[in-house]
């Protein structure tokens, strides 16, 4: 067995597997984000597709709310209320993460596989 | 019996290449007989022939046996042509690649082992990168990779120490390097 593996072989498989923990970390991503709900004042507005990169503009009662959806993730852009709480919140990448501009009554939530705890309480 | 007016001479390299491909596509039927989870995966053992072939006879031969294996190999199965056969044909030539490049490492500290996981690499990212283009434009095929990637390290680090054991056991019998009939 020792003579079949030569030092540097064994540096290969190390380092693959090192390749092979990032591709999972970077590419399996279990009960993923898939979709994005837009509500607006608490009725659904649209579910939109993760994949495609796409910017979608919501009609509040005080103006426009900018959702954006790039790379998988999702955030709000643009909003019009005057403390930018759903827009200071970035970008939401797992699924039940969620941005909630409410001053314009819209929210943005990630929907997927699996959903996160939103709440708990004992 | 008429004469065939095509005449195809073959030389004992030719001869040695045949023998080895033919080995090789007998490996792949082994392969095809062994049933994964998930489709796309195979152990691929008929590059252990190849990396025997590459450290005995050069990357020429080596070669010759890989690509004939491919061509073969899907014309045995049924699937000359298919998006099979570009695959494998696409997983070959990277894998060659990567054989051919893998020369440079010195030989006294990376051995079979090492062409062989490099190899399987080259070959599973040439598919995928195939499979993307050609098939499923769609980025959620790279999801799957990191099980491809998976079975490319493990399978190539049993092709390689096999490939290795082989050759190791050759050179304690001190067999001719080119054994022509």
């Amino acid at each position: 067995m020792m003579r079949l593996v030569k030092p540097g072989d064994w540096i290969v498989i190390l380092l693959s597997v090192f390749f092979v923990g990032w591709l999972f970390a970077k590419f399996w991503h279990a009960g993923g984000a898939t979709k994005v709900l837009i509500r607006k004042g608490g009725e659904v507005y649209g579910e939109f597709n993760l994949d495609r990169d796409r910017k979608i503009e919501v009609q509040g009662p005080l103006g426009v709310s900018l959702v954006v959806i790039s790379k998988g993730a999702a955030r709000v852009m643009k909003d019009p209320g005057p403390r930018q709480y759903c827009v200071r919140q970035g970008w939401l990448k797992h699924a039940g993460d969620a941005a909630i501009c409410l001053p314009n009554q819209v929210s943005v939530e990630l929907m997927g596989g699996r959903k996160r705890y939103d709440s708990l309480n004992y | 019996m008429i004469r065939s007016t095509i005449e195809v001479s073959a030389n004992a390299e030719d001869h040695h290449v045949a023998k080895m491909a033919s080995l090789a596509i007998g490996l792949s039927f082994v392969d095809a007989a062994i049933p994964l989870p998930i489709p796309g995966i195979k152990p691929g053992f008929a590059n252990i022939v190849v990396l025997i072939v590459l450290e005995r006879y050069g990357f020429k031969t080596a070669a010759w046996v890989a690509i004939l294996r491919v061509f073969a190999g899907s014309l045995l199965f049924g699937s000359f042509l298919s998006p099979g056969f570009f695959l494998s044909f696409c997983g070959a030539i990277c894998s060659l690649f990567a054989l051919f490049f893998s020369k440079a490492l010195p030989g006294s500290y990376f051995g079979a082992v090492s062409k062989s996981v490099l190899a399987a690499f080259a070959h599973i990212a040439g598919q995928l990168m195939l499979a993307y283009f050609w098939l499923i434009p769609h980025a959620g095929l790279f999801s799957l990779s990191p099980f491809f990637a998976s079975a490319a390290l493990l399978f190539g680090t049993v092709n390689g120490l096999v490939a290795a054991h082989f050759l190791e056991s050759e050179k304690v019998e001190d067999v001719p390097p080119v054994p022509i009939q």
